[in-house]
């Protein structure tokens, strides 16, 4: 039997569903007991949410003053501490997991293998490398705890139903003063999360101006979809990073992309080949993008995406 | 503040496809071009920004390589470093490794920061800042877009999923850093002749006390999975078609 330990990002109130993503993964391993943590200052509510994640087998909340804001400095001890009992350490590939994760490992004195994408044994998984340009099959040493990050486009969230218990640990671990939380700036919250929205219309250079990333607004919020960017629009300034798209930005699996005015570099291409479908309207019918769409069509998006949300 | 180490990684040229052997056993790197890893030129700008504003700081760059990795360390005393150190190995070297390293010479040079890419694209594993903080007991501030030093402290803006994250931190600390950092410089010639006579001293994982081993192993790469081609509609009722009968509007 493997145990695994999934390190659980949520905010307070709601459970991320990277961490759903996270216990399928774990799920892929056969003989999974799967626990995940959660560490903050209240974590009764994201507890219930966790432990009614189906194949969950148990919930442990480090509750802490100290835990309100997670900061790697402050979690990492803390996820090491409670890694003792478990073989598998796994967190997701998000910002706190790809932040975190390291430094646990280090503390344990184990490697990490960084965005698993598929499990072919309890210690071999492929990950890409190279932008995702080449898959490499890696195997792990089973004598030492394995920590990795997992890669959320790659697995569907688990469902629910499930009944965990769940149990309050209290850790007797020092905790470091040298790193503090002062504040975050996070954009409009009203649409769908752009990394786990189902339906995403994300704008390139062609958009020409922020102004003109309206219409693309206007169109999301018709159909409900969260709004993207291509590297070159937020370079140019018309979208803030949050929004990028791509190897470096944010890569995602919605059921459906819609890429408006997006030439298709390798790099977006590297944040969307796990889109179910992806649309792709271009007045350049000769855009790589139309390599890799399902559907496309050449014409002008200022004509185009006004026309398509009238008829939706 | 007198002194910042800068951990440089020698990778291929972001600007070169990469593909797999056909065999499975690696990726085709013979003659292809290398260069500095390019978050690793926005962490050594953000160094050589802090000194030319702080002055009398010296900039210290190392890596951990092949013998040519010294032409990486050329540019970095070119684009200004003071000194440079290579580390000089043929074997493969994982993050857990580079960051022990690193440690090894933190150790000796006793530096106020050390600033890195937020990962190598290469192997794209974005962990050695993290495991480096984490061996040298020291804070941590990653994916920085925004660094602002204060007496023995640094607030750090952090690039996170949300989007901006303010964090402050103790030194010595360990950054770094994204892309929207800065831009680094271009090298001048003039530079590249001064850089010549700056020194790089060579030493070695033994030297270090570090044993290179491969905990992780690799069994075989593959090419990517590629998308089918899709279908092209003429016009927007067309499209609209398309998409409702695959229920997606």
């Amino acid at each position: 039997m493997h145990k695994v330990l999934i390190v659980g990002e949520h905010d307070g109130k709601t459970l991320n569903p990277a961490t759903a993503k996270c216990v399928t993964c774990a799920k892929a391993i056969a003989d999974a007991e799967i626990t995940i943590a959660l560490l903050g200052a209240d974590t009764a509510a994201v507890a219930a949410q966790a432990a009614a994640l189906a194949g969950v087998k148990s919930v442990v909340r480090v509750d802490r003053a100290e835990n309100v804001h997670a900061l790697a400095a402050t979690f990492a001890p803390q996820i090491a501490a409670l890694a003792a009992d478990y073989s598998h350490v796994f967190g997701p590939s998000t910002s706190f997991g790809k932040d975190l994760m390291p430094r646990t490992a280090a503390l344990l004195g184990v490697p990490q293998i960084s965005d698993l994408m598929a499990v072919e044994g309890a210690y071999r998984f492929r990950r890409p490398i190279y932008a995702g340009n080449a898959i490499v099959t890696v195997e792990a040493d089973p004598s030492r705890k394995l920590v990795a990050t997992v890669r959320v486009a790659s697995f569907e969230a688990a469902g629910t139903g499930g009944s965990g218990s769940i149990d309050s640990k209290t850790l007797t671990v020092a905790l470091p003063s040298h790193t503090r939380y002062i504040g975050a700036r996070t954009g409009s919250t009203d649409r769908p999360d752009l990394q786990t929205a189902a339906r995403v219309v994300s704008g390139g250079r062609a958009l020409g101006s922020a102004e003109n990333f309206k219409i693309l607004f206007s169109f999301a919020d018709k159909i409900g979809a969260a709004v993207g960017a291509s590297r070159a629009a937020v370079d140019a300034g018309y979208a803030p990073n949050e929004m990028q798209v791509g190897q470096t930005g944010k890569i995602i699996s919605p059921e459906m992309y819609i890429a408006i005015g997006i030439s298709g570099a390798i790099q977006h291409l590297t944040g969307i080949k796990d889109a179910r479908t992806i649309v792709a309207i271009n007045k350049d019918g000769e855009a790589p993008i139309f390599e890799v769409a399902d559907v496309g069509l050449v014409g002008d998006l200022f004509q185009i995406v006004p026309e398509l949300e009238k008829m939706v | 503040m007198q002194k910042i180490m800068v951990c440089i990684k020698r990778v291929v040229d972001y600007n070169v496809r990469v593909r797999v052997k056909p065999d499975g056993s690696g990726v085709m790197l013979d003659g292809v071009k290398m260069s500095v890893n390019p978050f690793d030129e926005i962490a050594l700008e953000e160094a050589l920004r802090i000194k030319e504003r702080v002055g009398n700081v010296e900039v210290l760059a190392v890596s951990i390589g092949v013998g040519d990795t010294q032409q990486q360390l050329r540019t970095a005393l070119a684009m200004g470093a003071d000194r440079a150190i290579l580390v000089q190995t043929d074997a493969a070297v994982e993050p857990l490794t580079a960051a022990q390293t690193f440690l090894a010479v933190a150790k000796k040079e006793n530096p106020d920061l050390i600033f890195l890419g937020k990962q190598a694209i290469d192997d794209d594993a974005n962990q050695t800042g993290q495991m480096l903080a984490a061996l040298w007991e020291r804070p941590q501030a990653t994916y920085a877009s925004k660094v602002e030093i204060n007496g023995g402290k640094v607030q750090v803006t952090r690039e996170v999923d949300a989007g901006l994250e303010t964090i402050e931190v103790d030194l010595p600390a360990v950054i770094t850093v994204d892309l929207r950092l800065n831009e680094p410089r271009y090298v001048k010639l003039p530079d590249i002749m001064k850089a010549k006579k700056k020194t790089l001293d060579v030493t070695s994982l033994d030297a270090l006390g570090i044993a290179a081993g491969q905990l992780i192993k690799t069994v075989k790469t593959d090419p990517p999975p590629q998308r089918q081609k899709g279908v092209m509609v003429k016009d927007v009722t067309e499209l609209f078609d398309v998409l409702r009968k695959k229920g997606l509007i």
